[in-house]
């Protein structure tokens, strides 16, 4: 990419990510609650990662999500997968696992943003026979493994990435992933294997927001020094600011040196709603307590609308 | 008796010859689940994945949406007890074809609590998507492969390895959700499965000599467990039922029939051999299975108690027995 490209890939994720936040705000505000912190600290992460980091084909799903049609088994083997809007399963096409669940309402978010989910897809949120569910599963949109059970994701993109070595495809696996879930002691299992594999094949986002449901992450159970600890695992480690696009976007980068790549993404929680720090410490799910704090966070949202090209 | 060394060993070698996309996982235990030659025969498709049972449960996952058959080969406690919410969720929920081959089924190992699958059945019964399969013998052994990879879903094995006794005709395969009938009458019908099946095969031949009529079903498919078999011996038992199972008498075979006496108003009597809600310890196989009143003698006990009369049946008739190949196709209703 030349200086102007760049300068238009910034700008473009910038404006996505505030815009995703936008959207997640105002679903809460309609709601009276959800997760806003992690719309917060992943959204950069996330449009970069859907605009520019990885190379996805077209939706194949429609925009407007089907409703749940029933959990997979030997009935229901053609089961609808939320894969299906990261495009299709291909060869030298690049495929998503989203680990943390609870970021699904940002997940949604993002998929709208970038085209690949209806304006008001929103409304099915949490709604009962629906897909797009407050934590999500295979069926909802931009889910391709059940991975609610934290943990679980990296291991799976670790079987994907295994098999790509053994069908010699180029496309790469990824994963998003949430800084809470390096408690899991899984986690590092499947590090240690992906590294004795060299599984170069795959790219992990962490969102290092240092929060998680009781708190913060270091008062809950500290997984610093990620970085070392990561690399002595033997994988190949960037530390980036997680809201500066262009860090974000040459993290990504490909390097064929047998190692499973970590871009652990430090970001701030409350990033583009300063409002949030009051809650501070807790800021895992925010629910207002009262019509006035309510009315704090509508005009907050108002005030922001008007800065940035919005809907 | 015919005594077959490494049956799984070598049908699992010959079975894999021309299917590329069956990939071997392991954990640590190769050469104690038997596929160590299978690993020198097909490098490229044996992976090693170390003391690790959480994350072999993940890749498996993944290499199975991606068109692969992972047969994951481990002590039988490590695939499902330690592992469960990642073979639950990552596996099973999307009802993915992984094979799980569990080796050391309930009390086939003097290793003890730790590395006894005494609870497998009734996990893996209450786990939608998930087929379970029971070994019984060499031939068992030998044909279980071909029942497991035609399931779309995930399949939990329980496996036999070493000496294994052939007790079934050598090309008598095992077929899905189908009991092998191995005795027929009318007078009781007696359930087994896994390592207890020889033990019942020991002793109907005496029991007959006194003069009674027995159904004896050797089960290897234990979920689904919906073979109309069952149902049609169940009716027919005059003093009722037994089960005898390598397992807690919850939640296994035992308990399968007895979904089934109640949900079909079959009433008889049942009376359920097995580990009665124990865990086990370290010994051998003989002794454990004694001390769990699961062995021939335990059996007898039961029918006497069923038919509320002496058998005058003893410890020194029931080994003098030559066992030979039986003849296990028949169906109930050829009977």
């Amino acid at each position: 990419m030349n200086n102007a490209e760049i300068s238009q890939m910034i700008s473009n994720i910038e404006i996505s990510a505030n815009r995703i936040r936008l959207r997640v705000l105002e679903h809460i505000l309609k709601n009276n609650g959800g997760y806003m912190s992690q719309a917060c600290s992943s959204a950069e992460i996330l449009a970069a990662l859907y605009l520019y980091i990885m190379k996805l084909g077209p939706s194949i799903a429609p925009l407007t999500p089907p409703k749940f049609k029933g959990v997979p088994g030997s009935n229901n083997q053609d089961y609808f997968r939320g894969g299906a809007y990261n495009g299709p399963l291909q060869a030298d096409l690049d495929h998503f696992i989203f680990s943390p669940s609870h970021y699904a309402l940002v997940l949604y978010a993002t998929l709208i943003e970038v085209g690949r989910l209806a304006e008001d897809a929103l409304q099915d949120f949490n709604q009962d026979g629906s897909t797009v569910e407050m934590i999500g599963h295979e069926h909802s949109p931009g889910v391709d493994s059940t991975a609610g059970s934290l943990g679980q994701a990296i291991s799976q993109a670790g079987g994907f990435a295994l098999a790509r070595k053994l069908l010699n495809e180029v496309g790469r696996e990824w994963v998003f992933m949430s800084d809470g879930e390096f408690q899991e002691g899984q986690i590092w299992e499947a590090i240690n294997t992906m590294a004795y594999y060299r599984l170069d094949n795959i790219g992990v986002y962490v969102d290092v927001n240092g929060q998680q449901c009781d708190g913060l992450v270091q008062e809950v159970m500290s997984v610093e020094p990620l970085k070392a600890k990561l690399e002595a695992f033997g994988a190949r480690v960037q530390v980036v600011d997680g809201h500066n696009v262009e860090e974000l976007f040459n993290a990504g980068k490909y390097h064929k040196d047998g190692k499973p790549l970590f871009v652990l993404c430090y970001t701030n929680p409350t990033k583009f709603i300063p409002l949030l720090n009051n809650r501070k410490p807790k800021l895992h799910y925010l629910r207002f307590t009262s019509e006035e704090e309510k009315m704090e966070y509508q005009s907050l949202f108002e005030e922001l609308e008007g800065m940035i090209p919005w809907k | 008796m015919e005594i077959v060394t490494h049956p799984y060993e070598k049908a699992f070698i010959e079975w894999s010859k021309d299917k590329p996309d069956v990939l071997v996982l392991s954990a640590d235990l190769t050469y104690s689940c038997e596929v160590g030659k299978w690993k020198e025969i097909y490098p490229d498709r044996f992976f090693s994945m170390g003391l690790a049972e959480q994350n072999m449960m993940g890749f498996a996952a993944g290499l199975a949406r991606r068109g692969f058959y992972p047969f994951l080969h481990t002590f039988a406690v490590f695939l499902y007890r330690r592992p469960y919410d990642q073979l639950a969720m990552s596996i099973a929920y999307p009802n993915l074809p992984v094979r799980l081959v569990g080796f050391l089924p309930g009390i086939t190992t003097p290793g003890g609590v730790t590395h006894q699958a005494t609870d497998d059945i009734a996990i893996l019964r209450t786990t939608p998507n998930m087929t379970i399969l029971d070994c019984g013998d060499a031939t068992d052994v030998e044909t279980v492969l071909d029942v497991a990879q035609l399931i779309e879903g995930p399949v939990y094995i329980r496996m036999l390895r070493g000496e294994v006794p052939r007790l079934f005709n050598k090309n008598e395969k095992m077929v899905f959700n189908h009991a092998r009938a191995l005795s027929w009458g009318s007078d009781l019908v007696i359930f087994s499965e896994g390592i207890c099946t020889e033990e019942v095969l020991r002793v109907t031949p005496l029991v007959k000599e006194k003069g009674l009529s027995i159904t004896h079903l050797h089960v290897s498919t234990l979920k689904p467990f919906s073979d109309p078999q069952i149902i049609k011996a169940i009716s027919k038992a005059r003093f009722g039922v037994i089960s005898i199972e390598n397992h807690n008498i919850i939640g296994g075979l035992g308990s399968a029939i007895a979904e089934i006496i109640a949900e079909k108003g079959l009433a008889k009597r049942l009376i359920r051999l097995g580990l009665k809600d124990t865990y086990a310890h370290g010994a051998s196989q003989s002794y454990l299975m004694k001390e769990y009143q699961i062995d021939g003698m335990s059996l007898v006990k039961a029918i006497e108690s069923l038919i509320n009369k002496k058998l005058d049946i003893f410890e020194k008739d029931l080994g003098k027995l030559s066992l030979e190949p039986a003849h296990s196709l028949l169906k109930v209703e050829d009977l």
